[in-house]
């Protein structure tokens, strides 16, 4: 029996680079595998509460399709959109919220300059900032350090410290990164979700690491997630987002089902 | 033409896109004699309640009134919807329109705030807007303030207490919730909007 509360949300993110979104192949329903608009539509229809597109470029040539792609894709889309990867002024912010984004997602930046958290609050609200926070646990503590640059450079900050800043100075959604789980599908790492979650007073967006239901619903009662991000495109077939969701729904998680 | 009102107060691209997907003409203006000589007023919100005294300060207010007055119809989202109330604790000073009575408060300590997700409408009353939307049909909310339940309630959401989601009297309607990013059930809504 589905009651009346706020669900906890499934989060599609799509990798793109290039105005493609990479390692998409596994839908041969689609005309376009790699067709980002495609993809974030088809994500939607099957039930994804929300879709993150992360600009994964390596090249300035890359990123310069960003603003088409988020364009073209918000066109077709009719559920919150985010888009991150790279965002580092106000202006790139803008540009990408002109197109069509719902929220940005900050992570490098934020951390070298955390003031830009407030310019973009400011202009769009706190509920359109997100900060990424990409963690890694320190080995045999609980406690976690904050990466930045794609998770290559270490910056000494306390994760949990810096989400309460990150609160404090506008942002209005956390999605906490573990590199220590990502891409492994071993499951969330639930502690650091938690430890984060009890911390502050806004939603936290778990990612890394998700893999069988199981592990989503770990996430939602032991780490407190607000949210899940998987990237479904690895995991999940579109018809795999929908047994997802009800099986979420069998083990008691609130979720947005049937869509 | 419907008018979605251009109040610097976030994105209003979004809005357009929907109403262009369910076929309806709308302009985004924040010329108050466009807005004064509408068929339809959107006025759409995120962010701060203090963002609508750019509403006074701008002649958009009165030209609203004037529209609504000869009985164009109005839609408020999110702010816009608060705006609606007399008031909003957020930003005391600046004064909604009072089409409803009661002020916008914050939600208890306790919960987790802004109310960020998708959660079920409890429709308890007779509705236009909501007549092709189901009780318990899931929508989109991200706000950190929320209107009371007045006697205009067509729709109730629950977190931390009821509060109103979707409001209406006569030719005038505001939900706290955003349609445009509210997947079918939100289009079918604007879609019923446009069709009044």
């Amino acid at each position: 029996m589905q009651t009346l509360t706020l669900t906890k949300r499934i989060i599609a993110c799509l990798d793109v680079t290039g105005g493609r979104v990479v390692k998409g192949v596994q839908f041969q329903q689609l005309r376009d595998a790699g067709d980002p608009a495609e993809l974030a539509a088809a994500h939607s229809e099957a039930g994804a509460d929300e879709v993150v597109l992360l600009d994964i470029s390596a090249t300035h040539e890359q990123r310069a399709t960003l603003v088409d792609t988020v364009r073209r894709t918000a066109k077709q889309l009719f559920i919150p959109f985010t888009v991150g990867g790279g965002i580092r002024t106000l202006e790139e912010a803008m540009a990408v919220f002109d197109a069509g984004a719902d929220k940005v997602s900050i992570n490098s930046a934020a951390l070298a300059a955390p003031s830009l958290i407030t310019r973009i609050g400011d202009r769009y609200g706190a509920q359109a900032v997100i900060v990424a926070i990409d963690a890694k646990r320190i080995p045999g503590t609980l406690r976690f350090e904050a990466y930045v640059r794609g998770g290559r450079q270490s910056t000494g900050r306390d994760v949990v410290e810096w989400a309460k800043e990150a609160q404090d100075r506008g942002a209005g959604e956390i999605l906490l990164t573990s590199m220590d789980r990502d891409g492994t599908g071993a499951g969330f790492d639930c502690e650091l979700t938690r430890a984060v979650s009890e911390a502050v007073r806004i939603p936290v967006i778990a990612s890394g690491g998700g893999g069988d239901a199981e592990s989503f619903i770990e996430v939602f009662k032991s780490g407190k997630a607000d949210a899940a991000l998987a990237a479904s495109i690895f995991h999940f077939g579109l018809r795999r987002l929908a047994d997802l969701k009800q099986e979420l729904l069998a083990a008691g998680i609130p979720m947005r089902w049937p869509c | 033409m419907i008018v979605i009102v251009d109040y610097r107060a976030g994105n209003l691209t979004s809005v357009k896109k929907a109403l262009d997907r369910v076929g309806a003409a709308s302009v985004v203006s924040d010329d108050p004699a466009v807005v004064v000589r509408a068929d339809k007023i959107v006025l759409p919100g995120v962010g701060h309640f203090a963002a609508t005294a750019t509403l006074a300060r701008t002649g958009l207010r009165q030209s609203i009134q004037s529209a609504i007055e000869r009985g164009a119809p109005f839609l408020g989202i999110c702010v816009g919807m608060q705006w609606m109330f007399a008031a909003s604790e957020e930003a005391p000073r600046v004064p909604g329109l009072e089409l409803f009575p009661g002020e916008c408060r914050k939600f208890p300590k306790e919960y987790k705030s802004p109310h960020v997700g998708w959660n079920a409408l409890q429709c308890d009353s007779e509705s236009r807007l909501l007549c092709g939307v189901g009780s318990g049909s899931f929508v989109y909310f991200t706000h950190s303030y929320r209107a009371p339940i007045v006697e205009g309630t067509v729709a109730r959401c629950d977190y931390g207490g009821e509060f109103s989601a979707a409001v209406e009297k006569d030719h005038l309607f505001g939900v706290q919730f955003h349609p445009e990013k509210s997947g079918a059930v939100g289009l079918a809504l604007l879609e019923t909007f446009c069709r009044l």
